[in-house]
């Protein structure tokens, strides 16, 4: 370890002083002078017909100062949200994608789906006039059960058979050769359930028109400012991208689900130029869960062929995946190249075949959400391999074993289109199982049987896939957007240092871990380091943050960017000792000439630098702040094993978890403080997804879990004190050797813990989430209640 | 949240007039309920009638076998007598610290949400709700969902409750809300063994098969085969009526095992 503050300490979050103490600054903590307020007024049913509707009531109410439909936008040639990567069906014809306009006109799709926005002096008046729009709908029954949506009436007038696409990857006829040859086939059918992200921090936008400049600012909940920037600019047609600003100030948690462009931005910072005065609007609670995109909804069917062995010869899944009633910004990714590329898991299985068909319902949106894909993936790899181990006698961690890729074998090309360039996954397996103490949980489980309580242990080996790349294999595969990021490190005259980076934190804590980098290479102290982000005035065009990409790609901009500061300091330092550029040398903040003892410090160089009286002007431009573009070549592959240990009450159904040790490969960890606070969220979520969580729709479309009455986040209390550990095989293709660690306590926990609920019940499946009433219903052999019957099953 | 006329009356006369002279008055005791409804804007009132300054309606006394609570005490007072300990227990097991430090018997009572707790403490407890009109048997109480015998205008001053022998209370939390999915207070008193059921049904009701068998062996193993029906029972997302009627014979069993 360089210092107390660099690569590899466990400093404490520069943010966190601001955040603890209520001095954070998130869009709805802005106020423009001027401001009006906007309610959005949303359908009541999941699917109608908008015969008409009549505003005049609204505008005429007290404090109205307009009221705007899906007509007055597309009026101003406002265009659809559009989604930005297209994927092909198996017969190479493009994936059908509905018309999506911001604010309904013709339909609305989905309960919760904006048909009207009301721009108030005051919210209350925005609120009195939302509810003074008098819509006049004819309701049409609603598609909601996603294992029929195909068969269903058709909800798009432009979408036959309620299908997006129907997708495919691997090789077919070599997977059914090797079913053919199989000793054993395990099968598994599970339900992905929906889930509803709740970041703490509702979505918010504050749009704001300059008339005098004619340029927009948009304050707003994003994940990824210029990905929301291009949008608006190119596809929805607010404005051009040189006069459009987007800012995205302190943000509290997105997991995905602040990626995506919305209605409601849209809508704010296109009325802003309408009115001519600043739009707020703040999601209240009840609002993000109708209408924030929705996670995961698979229903899938996948087999697992095996030889006498254990050993896996083939692989076959066929999924259903949901999109809900129109495809969100990322949605078509998600189930395909996020997905279908994950099934190798950490194992040699030779041939894989995976089937994906995207359907509509009248449900929300559904797009990534923290894993997105991977998850679902790992659920389906996991499950398959716990199933055939139980299935074959075979111990779940032995089958495991036999069937890993070795660290001999990287890089190495899966069947399912990655090159994985390195790991250790039986190091990782040892140090869980280890953690967990296999060997005494016979002794465990016979405890817990005589106290009248069923104890399972549930493995969960997961892969994933992060830092989505390279830009080109990515285009080429359908993507809209590059992956790349920039990183800009602007050395200030007296030697302090301001990073720009694209990246966006959200949560990541970008402003400690990237300080710790730039301290760490150009030995400046931790604490003269500042780090700016989110604001397309600041930084150049950039990607923005998802799928853990914020340390391996914007991190490594960052370092490129040093890089080239260091190349640079060494011209200048060469200049002021009369020395050869090639005989510097730069370590610890101090560039020295090789083999001598004449040095000078890199606040001396900065100095020199932007007051160049002792400087090579003629050769070299004054000032020392560089900028990078970094592309990376391949993705990340963070893994590890997670093991969970529950105690079940066969009575009243409640799953305790008893002990979750969690043991991942990040490669090289810049903080493992903070990469431990990511493990442990993910772990939450994750268990989350498999015991508590669960987005459901009746069968009119109406959400029944659409506050925390009903939705179950977890508690503290829900979730045990987690063992977490880490193992390093360094990636092989960044600067800093390392993987992300944001999504990975979501993607492997959800697997363990099935696994484990359904070794305490000693029964082949248990639908998820194992909520009480469903693991009494599994631990006394009863079928499924007509009220708590899973869609799909 | 619609506007509304906002009263602090000092006395029941005055609140009860106000209530009489409003077009559609409600009465706010803890606001647990009644203000997240405002705020969304599911109700609309003319007039609101806080009862927070009225004197004489908090605490908990003892007197020669009867507990009394007064209307207006907040659910961390009870949780904190030592009075009825189980009743204690139930109080302290009410939604969190913040509804606890707010929340009221006498609200939760008027409000009848069928998940509430207290409610399986009034049936089990042979209580009696008092009000500025008249006392009624628990019995008599609770005659349907949301729906209580309370007239327009009534307010409930104390709750009376036997002081049991030996009593417990089981629940089983809805994961998110936490509210009772089910609640079982098993009470063996001098005179009666009772056993209070809330979240199950559309109000609370005691168990009277249940009740028998434990009148014939107070023991966990008398109500093997012991079911209550639970055709009429509430179904939700997080628990079919079949399950309720399951958990109402657990948790019976159970707050039995811990007293008998």
């Amino acid at each position: 370890m360089a210092s107390e503050t660099g690569i590899g300490a466990s400093v404490k979050r520069k943010e966190d002083a601001r955040f603890i103490t209520g001095a954070g600054n998130y869009t709805d903590d802005i106020n423009a002078p001027g401001q009006t307020h906007a309610v959005f007024v949303r359908s009541p049913y999941a699917r109608a017909r908008i015969n008409g509707i009549d505003t005049a009531a609204a505008a005429a109410t007290d404090g109205v100062v307009a009221v705007f439909t899906g007509a007055d936008l597309a009026a101003d040639e406002i265009g659809d949200l559009p989604c930005g990567w297209l994927v092909k069906s198996k017969d190479g014809s493009d994936m059908v994608a509905p018309p999506h306009p911001p604010i309904a006109t013709e339909a609305v799709n989905y309960v919760g789906e904006p048909y009207a926005v009301v721009i108030g002096e005051t919210l209350e008046a925005a609120r009195n006039g939302a509810e003074a729009v008098d819509a006049d709908f004819e309701e049409r029954p609603a598609v909601v059960d996603l294992a029929t949506a195909a068969s269903a009436d058709q909800i798009h007038e432009s979408v036959p058979n309620n299908q997006a696409y129907d997708w495919e990857l691997g090789d077919k006829a070599a997977t059914d050769a090797a079913f053919d040859g199989a000793h054993h086939v395990a099968t598994v059918d599970i339900v992905n359930n929906r889930l509803i992200p709740n970041a703490i921090e509702p979505r918010a936008a504050l749009g704001e028109y300059d008339a005098a400049a004619g340029t927009y600012t948009l304050h707003t909940t994003s994940q990824n400012p210029h990905l929301e920037r291009l949008v608006l600019a190119a596809f929805v047609n607010v404005a051009p991208e040189a006069r459009l600003r987007v800012i995205s100030p302190d943000v509290g948690g997105g997991f995905g689900s602040k990626i995506f462009v919305y209605a409601e931005e849209t809508a704010v910072i296109w009325a802003a130029g309408k009115v001519r005065r600043p739009v707020k609007w703040r999601a209240e609670r009840s609002e993000s869960f109708l209408a924030d995109a929705h996670g995961r909804d698979h229903v899938t069917t996948a087999q697992l062929a095996l030889d006498q062995n254990g050993k896996f010869l083939g692989l076959r899944v066929k999924t259903k995946a949901n999109m809900g009633a129109y495809l969100s910004t990322f949605a078509s990714s998600v189930p395909t190249y996020l997905y279908g590329t994950l099934m190798a898991g950490q194992y040699t299985t030779p041939a894989i075949y995976v089937e994906v068909q995207s359907l509509y319902t009248n449900t929300a949106p559904v797009d990534a959400y923290r894993g997105a894909g991977r998850p679902e993936a790992t659920y389906v790899v996991e499950r398959c391999v716990e199933t055939a181990a139980r299935e074959m006698g075979i111990d779940p961690a032995e089958i495991r074993r036999r069937n890993f890729i070795q660290p001999g074998d990287f890089p190495y090309d899966t069947p399912v289109a990655l090159t994985y360039d390195t790991g250790d996954y039986e190091a990782s397996l040892d140090k869980a199982l280890g953690h967990i103490d296999y060997a005494g949980f016979g002794a465990r489980r016979a405890a817990s049987e005589s106290a009248g309580k069923k104890r399972g242990i549930g493995f969960s080996c997961y892969i994933e896939a992060c830092g989505l790349a390279p830009s080109q294999v990515a285009i080429s595969l359908g993507a809209g957007v590059g992956l790349f990021e920039v990183g800009e490190v602007r050395v200030d005259v007296t030697g302090s240092v301001t990073v720009v980076t694209g990246s966006h934190s959200h949560g990541q804590s970008h402003e400690t871990t990237f300080a710790q980098i730039i301290s760490d290479k150009l030995g400046v102290p931790f604490e003269n380091v500042t780090v700016l982000h989110g604001d397309t005035g600041r930084s150049d065009y950039a990607l923005g943050t998802y799928g853990s990409r914020s340390l391996a790609v914007g991190g490594s901009a960052i370092i490129k960017a040093t890089d080239k500061i260091i190349a640079k300091g060494k011209k200048i330092a060469a200049h002021i000792l009369e020395a050869q550029e090639d005989q510097m040398d730069f370590a610890d903040g101090t560039f020295t000439v090789v083999d001598s003892n004449q040095s000078i410090t890199f606040g001396e160089v900065a100095f020199a630098a932007y007051v160049p009286q002792n400087y090579p002007l003629e050769e070299l431009e004054p000032g020392l702040s560089e900028k990078a573009f970094y592309d990376p070549p391949n993705f990340t592959y963070p893994a590890g094993a997670h093991i969970c240990e529950v105690e079940v009450d066969p009575d009243t159904g409640v799953v305790d978890i008893v002990d979750f040790v969690a043991v991942d490969d990040f490669g090289h960890v810049v903080n493992p403080m903070i990469v431990e606070g990511q493990v442990h969220g993910g772990l939450a979520q994750g268990i989350g997804q498999a015991l508590l969580e669960h987005g459901v729709y009746d069968d009119a479309g109406q959400l029944l879990s659409g506050s925390y009455m009903d939705y179950t986040m977890p508690r503290a209390d829900d979730l045990p004190s987690f063992t977490v550990d880490t193992t390093v095989t360094p990636c092989t293709h960044n600067p800093l050797g390392v993987k992300g660690c944001g999504e990975a306590g979501a993607i492997g926990s959800t697997a363990a813990v099935m696994n484990a609920v359904t070794d305490a019940l000693g029964v082949a499946s248990v639908p998820m989430p194992a909520t009480p009433e469903t693991v009494w219903r599994a631990a006394s052999a009863r079928g499924s209640s007509a009220e708590g019957a899973e869609r799909g099953e | 949240m619609y506007q509304f006329n906002y009263h602090r009356p000092s006395t029941l006369e005055e609140a009860v007039g106000l209530m009489s002279g409003a077009e559609d008055g409600v009465y706010l005791s803890g606001g647990m309920t009644l203000i997240p409804t405002l705020k969304q804007r599911l109700a609309s009132p003319s007039d609101v009638i806080d009862l927070g300054a009225i004197p004489g309606l908090t605490g908990v006394t003892v007197n020669d076998g009867t507990v009394s609570v007064g209307g207006m005490t907040r659910h961390a007072e009870v949780a904190a007598s030592d009075a009825i300990p189980a009743l204690a227990d139930l109080a302290s097991r009410i939604g969190d610290a913040h509804v606890r430090n707010r929340g009221t018997i006498g609200g939760s009572l008027a409000n009848s949400d069928p998940a509430a707790d207290y409610p399986a403490a009034v049936v089990a407890l042979c209580g009696t709700v008092h009000t500025t009109t008249r006392s009624i048997a628990a019995s008599d109480y609770f005659t349907g969902l949301f729906e209580t015998a309370l007239h327009d205008g009534e307010i409930v001053t104390s709750v009376d409750f036997c002081m049991p022998d030996v009593a417990a209370y089981e629940k089983f939390p809805n994961p998110a809300s936490r509210y009772a999915v089910v609640g079982v207070m098993v009470a063996r008193c001098p005179g009666c063994i009772c056993v209070g059921v809330t979240g199950a049904g559309a109000c609370a009701f005691r168990a009277a098969a249940m009740e028998e068998a434990l009148a014939a062996d107070f023991s966990p193993g008398a109500l093997d085969g012991v079911s209550v029906d639970h055709s009429e029972f509430n179904s939700d997302i997080h628990a079919s009526a079949e399950f309720r009627g399951h958990l109402v014979g657990v948790l019976a069993k159970r707050a039995v095992a811990r007293i008998a």
